[in-house]
């Protein structure tokens, strides 16, 4: 069976990535987790230099879901080449760089190192954290500003550039063609939502930061969503992801659109979920004769909302 | 290397309202874990809570023939998560993943270990005091609680012949007041030749005031910080306190959950820790 997915010049052996934020440099996991048996490995955010992040309670689970606010939290791109980047080479990981900045030019240093180091795969381009004020995700707000990061970086780059979107946004699937039309290899969905939690006894915010990002089980939805209309937007690849737990949501996010999805928050939950999700992928294929994953891809049937059983 | 495994309930003690011993069956962690070292605990089936929970492992059960057979935890009814393990039947499954983080390293004699509890602060000590015991080195428990009713398994630690200090904030039992007075005389009175390293756990404010003690009378002291933990394996950065590095240099928010939970105290930068 085929499992592979293509993301411009990149070939993944399966559709299933370790998302940022969600699975430190990858190294932390190395012991559990085959690292080359995942489609990628998407490192924590990077920035230029290192960042202390936001201050502890950093994190508050909500109904099937959690909200964060780490503040990106980071060693800085140097630190990531010369201490990480090694053994995740050693381990033979499709390393997905998530990259940060607070200006364009931030943004094009940042790939530009990377370009250089050797190991890394891809560059996802994190347009879209809600939980630092400067930079970022103000690129992800604005079409302007989107088109602008992925064709500066696109200028400087031969990996695969991957924005990555907020689903803060009136209509995601416009900033998904931005981004097309700027030329990214693919797009990457959703990341957190902006959200809120008080504790009513203290009337205090949860967070130290106040608002964070919600993600886990409670988005998928939204997320799902949002990854079809965005897949009628756009003819690139997808990367999809927002509280999958389970085979049956990788194959909802594939089938709405996502050639390749992300794991993040349920990875806390269950450190070997890739095992299982991959288990389940293959009994879906055997089940329904399918012999290249990849063939499921948008396959969302929406014409039985003209049949009439489901009107009356 | 840690293990996850769904893990039968095979016992739940209740010691009192708010208290009880969960039993697992877990021999690969029984046999692998290290005194003070913790398991993420996932306490529902469901997805509320959704996260696991970090708990100390408390005690190493062994089978009939002296092989690690379970571990055990030292629930304390506090929110969603510890009440659903406050009520768990016998026979129920529960995903379990372990040993993590950095463990105590017990002294040798001739120095002494002082151990300092408050609270649900007991749980790391009792996998301490055995391998205390096992090398021999003098060992104290200091344990305080609030109230007399809130002082549990005080005997698995007398039958490793450890010494036990007892303290209630409503003079019930043992000292009245805080355990860092009883500690604090302790400290005062033993000579300065005569080493002895201290091990906390605790409220944050006990855990600070046994630090500042420590510095005080020029000890060593371990703290084991519980912070709110997303992994338990360095994935999320959630669980950070602020700590200078082992070799000195500026703080950084550091992961309790691999390079903690216990930390030389006078690493941690106190004013910043979240109190309880």
């Amino acid at each position: 069976m085929d499992y592979s997915v293509t993301v411009g010049s990149l070939t993944l052996a399966n559709p299933l990535i370790a998302a940022s934020g969600c699975f430190g440099y990858g190294v932390e996991y190395a012991d559990v987790v085959d690292l080359a048996s995942l489609g990628g490995v998407a490192v924590k955010g990077l920035f230029l230099a290192e960042r202390e992040g936001h201050p502890p309670p950093r994190i508050v689970e909500t109904p099937s879901g959690m909200l964060n606010a780490i503040g990106l939290q980071g060693i800085g791109v140097h630190r990531f080449i010369s201490e990480r980047l090694p053994e995740l080479r050693a381990r033979r990981a499709v390393v997905i760089v998530n990259i940060c900045g607070t200006t364009l030019d931030e943004y094009v240093e940042l790939a530009r190192i990377l370009s250089d180091a050797q190991g890394v795969h891809a560059l996802e381009l994190n347009i879209s954290c809600p939980n630092i004020k400067e930079g970022g995700i103000t690129f992800g707000c604005s079409l302007p500003g989107t088109h602008d990061v992925v064709s500066a970086v696109r200028k400087v780059t031969r990996l695969p550039v991957i924005p990555k979107l907020t689903p803060n946004v009136t209509d995601v699937a416009s900033f998904a063609r931005a981004a097309e039309d700027a030329g990214a290899d693919a797009i990457s969905l959703v990341n957190t939502f902006l959200a809120m939690a008080i504790d009513v006894h203290t009337r205090r915010p949860k967070l130290t930061n106040i608002v964070g990002g919600l993600s886990g089980p409670a988005i998928r939805p939204i997320a799902v969503r949002m990854v079809y209309e965005c897949r009628r937007a756009v003819k690139i690849p997808i990367i999809g992801m927002g509280g999958i737990a389970t085979a049956d949501d990788v194959l909802e996010f594939m089938i709405a659109g996502a050639n390749a999805v992300q794991v993040g928050t349920m990875n806390f939950v269950d450190p070997f979920i890739w095992t299982k999700l991959m288990d389940g992928i293959r009994a879906y294929m055997d089940g329904h004769g399918i012999v290249r994953l990849q063939d499921i891809v948008g396959t969302v049937d929406t014409s039985a909302r003209e049949k009439a059983w489901i009107s009356s | 290397m840690p293990v996850d495994i769904d893990a039968t309930v095979i016992a739940n003690r209740r010691l009192s309202a708010d208290y009880n011993v969960l039993s697992l069956a877990a021999p690969e962690i029984a046999a692998s874990a290290r005194p003070g070292q913790f398991v993420m605990i996932k306490t529902s089936g469901g997805q509320d809570p959704l996260l696991r929970r970090p708990f100390s492992i408390f005690e190493i059960l062994r089978d009939e023939s002296g092989r690690p057979a379970a571990v055990s935890i030292f629930n304390k009814r506090i929110g969603a998560g510890t009440t659903l393990l406050s009520r768990v039947e016998p026979g129920t499954r529960l995903p379990l993943l372990g040993p993590l983080g950095r463990p105590f390293e017990p002294v040798d004699p001739p120095a002494a270990a002082w151990m300092i509890a408050g609270g649900v602060g007991l749980a790391p000590f009792v996998t301490l005091a055995a391998a205390l015991a096992a090398r021999k080195t003098p060992a104290t428990l200091f344990y305080g609680a609030r109230r007399a009713e809130e002082l549990h398994c005080v005997e698995l630690f007398e039958a490793m012949g450890i010494r036990v200090v007892l303290a209630t904030e409503d003079g019930c039992r043992g000292a009245h007041g805080r355990i860092t007075v009883p500690l604090e005389a302790a400290l005062h009175d033993r000579p300065l030749g005569n080493p002895v390293k201290l091990y906390v756990c605790g409220p944050t404010p006990m855990m600070r005031a046994c630090a500042h003690l420590a510095a005080v009378h020029g000890r060593a002291c371990d703290v084991s910080l519980e912070q709110v933990m997303g992994c338990g394996l360095g994935g999320c950065y959630s669980c950070v306190v602020l700590a200078r590095g082992a070799g000195g240099g500026a703080p950084h928010h550091t992961r309790t959950c691999i390079e903690g939970p216990v930390f030389d105290a006078q690493r941690v930068v106190w004013e910043a820790v979240a109190g309880h």
